[in-house]
């Protein structure tokens, strides 16, 4: 077993970066945080680096496949975690540069960006670990920054969205630690490995009961139903870096957690079906709750919802198929630069709440307009976007892990999505005075729309990145 | 070269949105970068050699997603050629009449430009995954050309109903794609490796899935009844260009895929499916036909015939996937289809251009307030008879050729395809009707005062009708290049 922290570099930068940037923070007047928040950004930067070159080079579609190998006996270094890393720091990159606007000069923008930091280093343990136990820690480091920076802004909707979020967080965080103690109690260890075999001749009933608890945190965390209910609330009531940040990292880890965690599950279950019926229920509820909003980031916050259905699809069939994985790492990447763009575009339209607010944006700023369109057409999945990779991907996997009815209820779930992401596009292109925008905000939905782009016709290199695909 | 000519019109399109040149000079390079387009592929059709292997001509490919067997892969054959043409012919007419538009015309050079690099590729697409990107790219841009420079009241609405309808119809599609991805082993999107495994042949219930999906997604698009709803609030709504568009090379996209897609990568299954295409083939050539004659609103009515003249098209695939019948009937009856295509697309794109003079003049599209505009617009009603009388399949134009060729391969195929005849009969009645009702009489109405074509509008629609009468007068022009490919086709539907 290697136990060379030297394996940890990128997540030990997060954490040096977040304590330095606190400290950093506490010690420096309020004219000059913006050296707390570079101390964040080069964090990011060399988390990023030593990301890249820690990605293993020769791997497979498979959880631990390939050169994979646990360090500490709990933290996979496969190529799952690999794209984790380099997806998440990405993102909370992103979420830096639109939120430097809304941050710039408040009294807590260090503490934000250490929240930040921390926030995606429980993302990416949760995304990379083997043993409930680490899982456990993982949670409530992936979830408590969240609780923080939801309720950072001093407004009555954030608190009742903060009081919300934390609730049912900490409901949920007991189910987890509840399934764990369950599922190590009968497997007799709280590694995966012990997992896979010691529940193989456990009683169903057992098994199911700990598994759903723990997959009820994960739930929490990627925002599916039925514990979603904080999200489209948080989402509207955070700042909007924050909820940029909650809607796009914390799913990142509680997906591939999930992935890790329902692959080594034994067959007594039908797990794809449960799994394939709480996706169908996401993504259905999502979308039809998402119909009738008005409000620019509710509607985000119920369509990141909604995703979170189309990405359970391959959590799904991740033990019926190999292209499962890979597809989920494809759609999680896209998601996140998509969903991040769009909310880019909000911070850059500080003042613009409702979706009549956006109106005259195509007139008065046409790339800030475009920017949107890209995003809200690929959040649709139209191709060459990288959401319309991520479905792609996602479809074929669960068609060939035997799901066929969920891509057709998926389907059609994609066409209801495609009326309310019009009519809030519809509206940037009707005549009006949209409000003042913001520079470093423009510049981000920018780049995130170029990243859109880019996934989307990259194609061949980001499949590449998360692993061969090929079925059969 | 295939590349470069779909690329060309969307790095034009690029160019337009991001730089601020004035308007005339991006109506004026909307004309240039379309000829130029034009002649590109013109120099394409004069190097074209069909094929001896019943495989492409300038065919390319690229790695794109290599972990999912997807490439850039495109490449013409005789199915292929005549609707890059066809393309680029109308968008190059439809940049002329263009000249005139005065609302954001850069913005409007820049969509119709990157529309075009949208139809292009998809009459070259060798790659289920680059077809679809085309196919989904063709609703986006139509949407926006609707909602932005449509001209009805109900605008975003029409708008909107044409992007959910169709996009549908490219989900189901998408659908369809991804099962025939799965059964082929290897797994592969590469059409041409498609239709050589034509990977679902030993298995009825999946391969009727699959097709059924296929069928769906195309039909909306092409569309046949029951999925033409969209269709007629579409063309209401939609600017003269924008119909164009629409009505010539749009739909051509659903029938298109018939004959490269659905017929020879599922022959078994499209063989059992045949009488059903024939049957809804049939049926939207009565129904369109009847609801035209209804109509009082000269616009929708030729939106209605677009249904009627698509049926001509459904029913010769239908009837080419007949199995035990003769070959021969089978090849004139897809020969025909794809004729009925390009067919189409010139003959309805300039009676909607035309149909947009009367718009820009009066702002009313209903029959009964004009009258007599023979003799106040009397270079209008010529083109618009020529235009009406090659439309309803007279001798001389490619219209006859066309329904000709369908009727003869159908009919020798089964006597039921004769039950779409009165089609043909009642088409007839309706554009006599319209010519009656507007050209005929004394000057009433809204005709009075109505200033005749103007040179921007009339040279794109003569050459619209022009090219129809030369399809018309030497069928061989067309007909060699799409014969061999049809007898290849009908020989791949038969295996």
């Amino acid at each position: 077993m290697e136990q060379s922290p030297l394996a940890l570099l990128p997540e030990l930068c997060l954490l040096a970066g977040a304590v330095a940037t606190l400290l950093a923070g506490s010690f420096l007047p309020r004219q000059r945080q913006w050296i707390a928040r570079l101390i964040a950004v080069a964090a990011l930067l060399a988390a990023a680096v030593s990301a890249a070159l820690a990605f293993p080079r020769h791997q497979n579609g498979h959880f631990g496949g390939g050169d994979a190998e646990t360090v500490f006996g709990a933290f996979v270094l496969d190529t799952a975690t690999g794209v984790t890393r380099l997806v998440v720091v990405a993102a909370v990159l992103l979420v830096i540069g639109l939120g430097v606007d809304e941050l710039a000069g408040t009294a807590r923008e260090s503490e934000t960006y250490a929240l930040l930091l921390l926030g995606g280093l429980g993302a990416i343990v949760l995304a990379a670990t083997d043993d409930l136990l680490v899982l456990a820690v993982a949670f409530l480091l992936a979830s408590i920054p969240v609780y923080a920076l939801v309720g950072m802004v001093r407004s009555p909707g954030a608190a009742e969205a903060a009081l919300k979020t934390y609730l049912l967080g900490a409901l949920s965080g007991i189910f987890l630690l509840l399934g764990a103690t369950v599922l190590s109690g009968i497997a007799g260890g709280t590694a995966y490995v012990d997992l896979a075999t010691g529940l193989a001749g456990a009683p169903a009933a057992a098994v199911a009961v700990g598994a759903l608890a723990v997959l009820a945190g994960l739930l929490f965390e990627a925002g599916g139903v039925p514990l979603h209910q904080w999200v489209p609330d948080a989402t509207q009531g955070a700042g909007t870096a924050a909820a940029a940040f909650l809607t796009t990292v914390p799913k990142i880890g509680a997906l591939v957690a999930a992935a890790r965690l329902v692959d080594v599950l034994p067959d007594a279950l039908s797990w794809p079906l449960l799994v394939g019926l709480l996706a169908a229920a996401t993504m259905t509820l999502a979308n039809l709750a998402a119909l009738a909003q008005t409000d620019a980031r509710r509607l985000l916050g119920w369509s990141t919802v909604s995703q979170v259905g189309y990405l359970l699809m391959p959590v799904a069939v991740v033990s019926s198929t190999s292209a499962a994985t890979p597809a989920l790492l494809v759609y999680l990447a896209g998601y996140a630069v998509t969903n991040l763009t769009a909310f880019a575009v909000l911070a850059a339209v500080p003042g613009a709440r409702s979706l009549t607010d956006f109106r005259g944006l195509a007139r008065q700023r046409p790339w800030l307009a475009a920017a949107l369109g890209i995003s809200l057409l690929s959040l649709v999945g139209t191709p060459p976007t990288a959401v319309f990779l991520g479905k792609l991907t996602v479809f074929t996997a669960a068609w060939d892990g035997g799901l066929a009815w969920l891509v057709v209820v998926a389907a059609l779930n994609t066409l209801v999505s495609l009326f309310y992401y019009l009519r809030w596009l519809v509206e940037a292109f009707r005549p009006g005075d949209p409000a003042p925008t913001a520079g470093w905000a423009h510049g981000a939905a920018l780049a995130g729309a170029l990243g859109v782009l880019a996934v989307g016709l990259g194609a061949g290199l980001v499949t590449a990145l998360t692993g061969d695909g090929t079925l059969g | 070269m295939l590349s470069s000519i779909i690329f060309l019109p969307l790095v034009a399109a690029a160019l337009l949105a991001v730089l601020r040149v004035p308007d005339r000079v991006a109506r004026w390079t909307w004309v240039a970068v379309t000829t130029a387009d034009l002649v590109l592929v013109g120099v394409l059709i004069a190097r074209y050699e069909t094929p001896t292997d019943g495989g492409l001509a300038f065919e390319e490919r690229a790695r794109w997603i290599p972990s999912v067997n997807s490439s850039w892969h495109v490449g013409v054959d005789g199915l292929s050629v005549p609707l890059l043409a066809l393309t680029a012919v109308v968008f190059c007419a439809c940049a002329v009449y263009g000249l005139r538009e005065d609302r954001r015309p850069r913005q409007h050079a820049a969509l119709f430009l990157a529309l075009q690099t949208t139809c292009l590729g998809l009459f070259a697409a060798q790659d289920l995954i680059v077809f679809f990107l085309f196919f989904d790219l063709s609703i986006v841009g139509m949407y926006a050309a609707i909602a932005g420079w449509g001209h009805g009241r109900e605008a975003g609405r029409s708008a909107l109903q044409f992007f959910l309808y169709t996009f549908l119809g490219s989900l189901a599609l998408l659908l369809g794609f991804i099962g025939l991805y799965l059964a082929a082993d290897p797994h592969t999107f590469d059409i041409p490796e498609l239709i050589a495994a034509a990977p679902l042949q030993d298995h009825p219930v999946a391969g009727g899935f699959v097709l059924a999906a296929l069928l769906v997604g195309l039909a909306v698009k092409t569309p046949t009844i029951p999925f033409h709803t969209w269709l007629p609030p579409a063309h209401t709504d939609a600017s003269a260009i924008g119909s164009a568009v629409l009505a010539a090379v749009l739909l051509k996209m659903g029938t298109y895929g018939f004959v490269r897609i659905a017929m020879p990568a599922l022959p078994d299954a499209w063989r059992g499916a045949a009488w059903v295409v024939l049957a809804v083939g049939i049926a939207s050539v009565l129904y369109g036909a009847l609801v035209a004659l209804a109509q009082t609103d000269v616009k929708r009515m030729i939106a209605y015939t677009s249904i009627n003249h698509m049926g001509y098209v459904v029913l010769a695939v239908g009837a080419a996937g007949l199995a035990g019948t003769g070959t021969a009937a089978r090849e004139l009856a897809v020969t025909g289809a794809v004729t009925q295509m390009v067919s189409h697309g010139l003959l309805t794109g300039a009676l909607f251009l035309l149909a947009g003079v009367l718009h820009d003049r009066t702002g009313s599209y209903a029959m009964r307030d004009y009258g007599g505009l023979a003799r106040t617009a009397p270079l209008w009603t010529g083109l618009f008879a020529v235009a009406a009388f090659g439309s309803l399949g007279i001798p001389a134009f490619s219209g006859f050729i066309a329904e000709f060729q369908v009727f003869a391969g159908s009919i020798g195929t089964t006597a039921w395809a004769a039950i779409a005849l009165p089609g043909i009969l009642i088409t007839a009645a309706l554009f006599l009707r319209a010519l009656q009702l507007l050209g005929t009489g004394l000057p009433g109405g809204r005709s009075i005062g109505f200033s005749d074509v103007r040179a921007v509008e009339a040279v794109p629609v003569t050459g619209l009708l022009l090219l129809s009468l030369a399809i018309g007068v030497l069928p061989w022009l067309l007909l060699d290049l799409i014969t061999p490919a049809s007898a290849v086709l009908v020989d791949l539907v038969g295996r």
